[in-house]
């Protein structure tokens, strides 16, 4: 491992202590090796959180090394298939910060109102409980009929979960508790049918949803939104990534447009802060003013 | 040695333990020090301002990316985990671990990580067992390791879990861990050598070998 060899240790026998730049330098190889095998760019993911994803990997296949799981995953595609899970697939909730999903409510909806027609982007939807969550409360303001959400992930199994609309059933009560937190106008149980230990959420709600893969990192803009809700995606980015598709949110969001993003996410570390006003401060609400 | 982090973990009771922790030290204190306390996941900003009104530190709720500073006190927001990258702070919705989100083992895992023996662990009163293994990892990295004397704490699962996996830690009130903390800064003043911002375990004698692995 780090003992170097011309000091004429042995390189067997007990492994000599934890060296964190070994493992940057591993972490870095197997990242490049994916990349350029793959075609998956996970390079300027944040260090911390893809570390902890791939031991997680690394534990389950009951492997030892960063090294070792490189080995297994350019040689094997299905051991890229379950990592590839790992990565991209971000964990949400139906109405995530509620405070968020009111303050929307009371602050974007009113200048939602006032176009004709409304484009909304919801990037790295993941599993879609946002989405959903997205679509009741536009149902529920009257906006509906006249919104088309385009919801996107780099992950096409996440995103067919998505499109099929059921989630598990045992988060429903979570789920009304934040519903009712958020404003919700009627009683959130009518929106889905239990069955199993599944709820099928209402079809009606993906009649103006579009489900489609984009990638963050790689992919253009794809047209021009009057909304872009990107919220907890860009914390597993670097400072340069999440620079990156800001400028991808920049250059596809419409004069006034929303940006909205997670509730412990800022634009204060971007270069395109002073491009935004802030609509609420706290949850992270934007509109694009230059 | 020069430390570089501070991280302290509590769940139950810890609201008292981390008024007197943060009310006890000085205005000088500059190591960086993170406070992880489980909370409800709605919970806003009041902790944050319930502990700004006790020191002259600067206490802040961390936000994605926020850089790692000297001389304040970064507080976990709730529903994130909070992990420690070097210089800088990242958060994850990834799910909770062992219910609790944020959890104090993954705070604790990513510093020894980061920091390895620069970094200084302390687990406070709380009514389960999070945080012990993570106070492992610090301590086989070389780091420091403190622990609430539990009879003195609110709750003593948490506190002795921690010994019972670290027994070489150093348990201490709370005053005391303060005292020690102050003096671990001391330690690094004066010292010729940079803030090791990028150390790493294999440079200092670590006590045990144990796999990265994950919390």
């Amino acid at each position: 491992m780090a003992v170097p060899v011309t000091q004429g240790k042995a390189l067997t026998g007990p492994p000599v202590a934890y060296n964190s730049d070994l493992e940057r330098l591993e972490i870095e190889l197997l990242l490049e090796g994916i990349f350029r095998h793959y075609g998956f760019d996970f390079r300027s993911y944040a260090y911390a959180s893809i570390r902890r994803r791939l031991w997680k990997r690394i534990e389950a296949e009951g492997l030892r090394t960063i090294s070792e799981l490189q080995a297994r995953v350019l040689h094997d595609p299905e051991m890229m298939e379950r990592l590839l899970l790992d990565l991209s697939v971000n964990v949400t909730a139906m109405f995530r910060d509620p405070g968020f999903y009111l303050a929307f409510r009371q602050i974007a909806i009113p200048l939602l109102r006032t176009w004709p027609f409304i484009r909304i982007w919801h990037a790295g939807c993941s599993t879609g409980e946002e989405v959903y969550s997205m679509a009741i409360l536009l149902h529920e303001e009257g906006l509906y009929d006249r919104a088309r959400i385009y919801a996107t992930d780099i992950n096409d199994v996440v995103l067919q979960q998505a499109k099929a609309g059921i989630f598990p059933l045992n988060r429903m009560q979570e789920y009304t508790e934040n519903y009712i937190r958020a404003g919700g106008k009627q009683s959130f149980s009518e929106y889905y049918t239990a069955k199993y230990d599944g709820a099928l959420f209402s079809p009606s709600l993906t009649r103006n949803i579009v489900f489609s893969q984009h990638n963050l990192v790689t992919d253009r803009s794809f047209s021009e939104f009057n909304v872009i809700f990107c919220r907890n995606v860009l914390i597993y980015f670097d400072r340069e990534l999440q620079d990156h598709v800001h400028a991808l949110f920049y250059e596809s969001l419409s004069m006034f447009g929303v940006l909205a993003l997670g509730s412990k996410e800022t634009l204060r570390f971007s270069k395109y802060e002073p491009c935004y006003e802030k609509l609420h401060a706290r949850e992270k609400m934007y509109r694009k003013v230059k | 040695m020069a430390y570089s982090i501070v991280v302290v973990g509590t769940s139950w009771g810890g609201l008292n333990a981390l008024r007197e922790l943060v009310g006890s030290l000085p205005a000088d204190f500059r190591i960086p020090t993170v406070l992880v306390q489980h909370r409800h996941r709605q919970s806003d900003h009041l902790l944050s301002t319930f502990l700004q009104e006790r020191t002259t530190l600067s206490v802040t709720e961390v936000e994605d990316k926020m850089p790692i500073e000297a001389g304040t006190l970064f507080v976990a927001p709730a529903d994130y985990h909070l992990l420690v990258d070097r210089g800088v702070f990242s958060l994850s919705t990834d799910p909770p671990v062992r219910y609790s989100r944020p959890s104090i083992d993954v705070t604790f895992f990513s510093a020894a990580d980061a920091y390895a023996a620069a970094t200084i662990g302390v687990i406070l009163t709380g009514a389960n067992s999070d945080g012990s293994r993570g106070l492992r990892r610090i301590f086989d990295r070389g780091g420091l390791a403190l622990v609430q004397e539990p009879t003195t704490a609110e709750s003593p699962t948490m506190p002795t879990a921690a010994i019972r996996c670290v027994p070489d830690a150093r348990v201490a009130t709370i005053s005391q861990i303060s005292a020690m903390l102050v003096e671990a800064a001391k330690e690094g003043e004066g010292s010729s050598r940079p803030p090791r911002m990028r150390d790493d375990g294999s440079q200092n004698a670590a006590r045990h070998v144990a796999p990265p692995g994950n919390a």
